[in-house]
């Protein structure tokens, strides 16, 4: 039997061995690599030195990364709408209703498109003279067309719709998984209670669904913190640098300015953030009696 | 509740919820599929200012022409065998490296289990933010700046795919491997031949979801690649709007191009995308 486990452990690691190399070289290098380098002034042409915390008040300093991070800090107004509007779409298409699952394949459509599709179709749908002015005049909204990408107190709001197109579909599918494994049985026995509609959401969908509401919030506010995709395919910081985020500030800086050492310090920043509120979240939102 | 005593009213009361409910679920698939449906109709409209107000919701004179002036335009159909490329080897790659190592996770016993997963289910919490921008200096130290290979390798291997695997290996009968092992069968033939044929449908899941990631990946490859041609598409349909400066409506045609074939992969796997839910739902 020692012969037969012992056997297996080295099978077992061969097995593993070009996975965990993978991992190791593209995974847990480059976070524990970048984190020492946040603070050197690595640089291709000069001897590496250690600089201490000088990146790190370089970009504090630096008008463009702490308006990002306020930015940053901004796209977390969007989590709420993200959760609310994902939870009603689940319980929405939660059903036997005819066409259900063309609804679904809609909603999920924007998650599998490519950002930078997403970028030059709303790119469309922005332009001064474009559908969304069009249908806003006709509610009359407004009055008279407005530059969602070109004004730069609309522009980060205009991104963070955007973000909040492309996301709902992917939580939408994570709380119809966690709604179609509550048992049936509870629903209608609180239906024979004479529960209403909006009781039962209450004091049975939401409770049973908080493992995954919590779940899906931490996600969702870590992504906010992340963004910057949409970031680049929309606006590129602009308008006067009205939707640069913290991360957009680190690629910008690391892969157009190849100034690394001050991307790293930037995303080394994001990332705590990042650990901070993810902790918070799971300390606050943990499911009770349990 | 009165439900029984009135069953009239209660199906009055029923067809007036659905209608409400199916308006509330229209309104939100209009928002959610209009822009693909206004970027169709730039693409194939051939008459008529774009941006007209009142917009045109309909297309003028359709026809395909936006479409062959975007082969004109740019190197599309390069872009499409470079995406088609980097897809198969990531995928391909990531089947089998990620489930030679959910393998063992799942069904042996060895030394270091605990640790190994440990350090997998690490990657989903580590902040990868920080990974581009170092994993950048290792692709440029490792002269794969301007090759698939670097394009590929870093998404090779990831915690989410060994995760499902794994899972998809536990469900397999212990029986069917011990009898292997008995008739003398080295793990390599049971891995093989025995249990990755009894996956496929999770193979396929997984392949799936990777090919559609891949295709749409944009950051990652339009920092490794820099030679326009060898771009995928997700990157070179931006040069659309760039360099050649073309109109927009033959950028919408590329838009479109460059979507469809997700979009199909998307409609006809739909089942694999929201797995075990269709299959939930009474």
């Amino acid at each position: 039997m020692m012969k037969l486990a012992h056997r297996h452990t080295l099978q077992a690691w061969l097995f593993l061995a070009p996975a965990l190399l993978l991992l190791a070289a593209f995974s847990f290098w480059p976070v524990g690599y970048g984190s020492v380098l946040a603070f050197t002034d690595y640089s291709l042409i000069r001897e590496t030195r250690f600089v201490g915390l000088d990146n790190f008040r370089y970009i504090f300093n630096n008008e463009m990364f702490v308006s990002g991070l306020k930015n940053s800090l901004m796209f977390l107004l969007m989590v709420p709408f993200v959760q609310v509007g994902a939870i009603t779409l689940a319980v929405l298409v939660n059903n036997r209703l005819p066409g259900i699952r063309l609804f679904r394949a809609a909603f999920y459509v924007p998650v599998v498109t490519t950002v930078s599709v997403v970028g030059i179709m709303w790119g469309f749908m922005f332009h001064e003279q474009g559908a969304l002015n069009y249908v806003m005049m006709t509610l009359k909204l407004v009055n008279a067309p407005v530059g969602w990408l070109s004004n730069d107190s609309l522009a980060l709001f205009a991104v963070m719709f955007v973000t909040l197109w492309r996301g709902l579909g992917w939580y939408m599918v994570m709380y119809l998984a966690a709604l179609q494994s509550i048992p049936s049985d509870m629903q209608e026995a609180a239906m024979l209670d004479g529960a209403s509609r909006w009781q039962r959401f209450w004091k049975i969908t939401v409770p049973m669904l908080r493992p995954t509401i919590m779940l899906c919030s931490i996600l969702s506010v870590l992504a906010a913190l992340k963004a910057y995709q949409e970031v680049d395919v929309l606006t590129q910081g602009g308008p006067m640098n009205s939707t640069f985020t913290a991360l957009y500030y680190a690629y910008d800086q690391g892969l157009k300015h190849l100034k690394l050492p001050r991307a790293l310090a930037a995303s080394f920043v994001v990332s705590l953030f990042c650990i901070a509120i993810a902790l918070l979240c799971l300390r606050y939102l943990k499911p009770k009696h349990r | 509740m009165t439900n029984r005593s009135r069953p009239l009213k209660t199906r009055l009361q029923l067809i007036g919820q659905y209608a409400g409910h199916y308006a509330v679920l229209c309104v939100i698939a209009v928002v959610c599929v209009f822009p693909f449906w206004w970027t169709l109709v730039t693409a194939i409209s051939t008459e008529g200012n774009i941006f007209a107000f009142p917009p045109t919701f309909w297309p003028k004179a359709p026809s395909f022409e936006n479409f062959i002036e975007v082969f004109k335009a740019i190197p599309i159909w390069s872009f499409f065998k470079n995406s088609v490329l980097i897809a198969v080897f990531t995928v391909f790659w990531k089947l089998l490296l990620c489930s030679l190592a959910a393998y063992p996770l799942a069904r042996l016993k060895f030394r270091g289990r605990k640790l190994v997963f440990g350090l997998i289910l690490a990657t989903l919490v580590l902040p990868s933010e920080v990974n581009f921008l170092v994993n950048f200096i290792t692709i440029t130290q490792m002269s794969l700046v301007d090759t698939y290979t670097g394009v590929i390798l870093p998404n090779v291997v990831t915690a989410v795919a060994i995760l499902l695997l794994k899972q998809a290996f536990e469900e397999v009968p212990q029986d069917l491997i011990d009898a292997a092992r008995v008739d003398g069968a080295s793990e390599w033939v049971i891995f093989s031949r025995i249990m990755l044929p009894l996956i496929t449908p999770w193979l396929a899941t997984v392949g799936i979801l990777t090919a559609v990631e891949s295709w749409n990946e944009y950051i990652w490859p339009s920092i490794v690649m820099s030679k326009p041609d060898e771009f995928p598409l997700s990157v070179g349909v931006l040069y659309l709007r760039g360099t050649f400066g073309s109109s927009t409506r033959v950028i919408a045609a590329g838009t479109l191009i460059t979507i469809v074939p997700t979009l199909l992969a998307f409609l006809f796997t739909q089942r694999f995308f929201m797995r075990g839910m269709d299959g939930a739902v009474k």
